[in-house]
């Protein structure tokens, strides 16, 4: 099989309340992505747009966006799979180039939150679960994940300050991040003393609604040795899973069987394991949702999360660092958006170009992305 | 004019919880045992599958199957909650409250914690799924104290 390569990575600022229009948001990103791939739009032979929708009156917004990025006739297709959006669209892209379909597909992932109130938008994003017969108890996303968290601590004896010093990891590295929104050093008594959101969790474990956008360009084997792509970074590993929708169908509240599957078939395809990754996104949402990908991706074992944190082993001169960009927890989480900021930090790290955040010769580095509570996992490994 | 009436939607599960989002269902029966004051489940007669969230059709027997209503009862243990301090749009009436999964062994229901006072809930105690008259005149069910 043929190998296909990311030649280019661009993201807008992560922000609350983007003063332009959806199409200028995507933009951004993809202005980014084709200066750093040095392309021209005749070069994309398609284009793959991701977002969840219900934050937007335009409907199927794939259309504007490809007409103002000045990608017609090009074809475009819509992916959403939730939070997990554009790695879903990284697939995609992926399959495009391998079926030979397309040379190069460009992947624009975007969200623009910040038009509704807050409690609008957790009553949109709780009805990315099951609306039948759960969304009339009540729900809401952070209520979900603290029934993870709950399920977590009682099963393991950890701590609500295990969870929190992932707050802190994370505002260690969100300060460096100048396109994050939250870029403030976090204290751990500040995350304990937070105002409660959904029991376990409390302000602080939470990241915020932002407005944002990132774009990956994925191209064939060819086209990388025809442009002369001077640090291609390859995909060596891509994962995908599903996991039923309602938690009465759920096996383990300590652990997403949709992010273990994705990532046991990301590393079979790498041939890799675990203990070859130097540097990792996981898609911190919550606190207790990179605790869980600790365990699930292999990094520690079940119950083994809270001392890796513990021990700052996930810090960027630990034995895997993790979310060193500052995650969700600092960028922000917009939805669509979300797994191409991910692909970006590291595209960054294993091009050496990652500024304070660089972990030293990265070789493997994976994302693990996931969409609603845990019932969508994408899981891509990426290699120099 | 027109003697071609359009049949009347059964719509019951519009009653179903605080906001309901959903109007018709082939399970809308559902609505109609917590009428009862019963909470009930379907299983299929054909592979024994039994479905909670109760549902009206099988993935595996398909056109064979035979779906059937049981009532659920006696008590199950809860798998996991957690209590709401901010709630969604059309729900902060209803605050505080917990949302929970209750494991009755061979299934499990989602549903809302309901005459436990919250600062006395754990993981792991015996609770029993009841019908349960929302103030707004909805109907849902809540997991009490057996």
């Amino acid at each position: 099989m043929s190998k296909v390569a990311i030649v280019g990575v661009g993201q807008s600022h992560f922000v609350r309340g983007y003063p332009g229009s959806i199409r200028e948001l995507a933009f951004e990103a993809y202005a980014e992505a084709m200066n750093d791939a040095g392309l021209v739009n005749n070069q994309i032979g398609a284009s793959v747009v991701c977002s969840a929708p219900e934050y937007d009156k335009q409907r199927s917004p794939a259309g504007v966006i490809v007409e103002h990025c000045g990608l017609n006739p090009q074809p475009t297709f819509y992916t959403e799979s939730l939070c997990c959006s554009s790695t879903t669209g990284l697939k995609l892209a992926y399959s495009l180039v391998q079926s030979g379909l397309h040379d190069s597909v460009m992947v624009l992932g975007f969200q623009k939150m910040s038009e509704i109130t807050s409690a609008e938008s957790q009553e949109r994003m709780g009805r990315g679960s099951d609306i039948q017969w759960e969304s009339p108890f009540g729900t809401m996303m952070p209520a979900y994940y603290a029934m993870f968290a709950q399920g977590y601590l009682d099963q393991y004896g950890a701590s609500e300050e295990d969870l929190a010093l992932i707050r802190v990891k994370a505002g260690t590295y969100g300060q460096l991040n100048e396109r994050a929104v939250y870029r403030k050093p976090v204290e751990l008594a500040q995350c304990l003393s937070a105002d409660p959101v959904a029991s376990p969790l409390k302000l602080m474990d939470c990241c915020a609604n932002a407005d944002g956008s990132s774009c990956v360009i994925v191209a064939s084997e060819e086209k990388v040795k025809q442009w002369g792509v001077a640090q291609p970074v390859w995909i060596r590993g891509l994962g995908s899973a599903s996991a039923p929708v309602n938690l009465a169908l759920r096996e383990s509240f300590s652990s997403f069987a949709a992010a273990t599957e994705a990532g046991r078939q990301a590393y079979a395809m790498a041939g890799i394991g675990p203990g070859d990754i130097d540097v990792a996104e996981v898609h911190d949402c919550f606190t207790i949702a990179e605790m869980l990908a600790y365990e699930d991706l292999g990094f520690a074992p079940r119950g083994g999360g809270p001392e890796l944190i513990r021990s700052k082993e996930t810090y960027k001169d630990g034995s895997i660092p993790v979310n060193v960009d500052g995650g969700l927890l600092s960028k922000g989480h917009p939805i669509g958006a979300t797994g191409g900021s991910q692909l970006r930090t590291i595209v960054l790290q294993l091009r050496g170009q990652a500024g304070d955040i660089q972990v030293k010769d990265p070789e493997f580095g994976l994302v693990h992305n996931m969409g609603g509570v845990g019932i969508y996992g994408n899981v891509v490994i990426l290699g120099r | 004019m027109s003697a071609n009436k359009k049949p009347e939607a059964d719509r019951r599960f519009a009653k179903f919880g605080t906001v309901s989002f959903t109007a018709t269902t082939k399970v809308n029966d559902f609505i109609g045992y917590l009428e009862d004051g019963k909470v009930a489940g379907t299983k299929c007669l054909t592979c024994g599958a039994v479905f909670f969230p109760p549902r009206a059709q099988c993935h595996k027997c398909r056109e064979k199957a035979q779906i059937e209503w049981f009532q659920i009862e006696g008590v199950g243990k809860l798998a996991t909650y957690s209590e709401l301090k901010y709630a969604p749009t059309g729900f902060t009436e209803d605050l505080p409250y917990a949302i929970a999964v209750l494991d009755m062994g061979g299934y499990k229901l989602f549903g809302r914690i309901g005459d436990v006072p919250l600062d006395q809930v754990k993981v792991g105690m015996e609770l029993a799924p009841v019908p349960n008259e929302l103030p707004n005149g909805q109907l849902n069910y809540v997991f009490n104290r057996p």
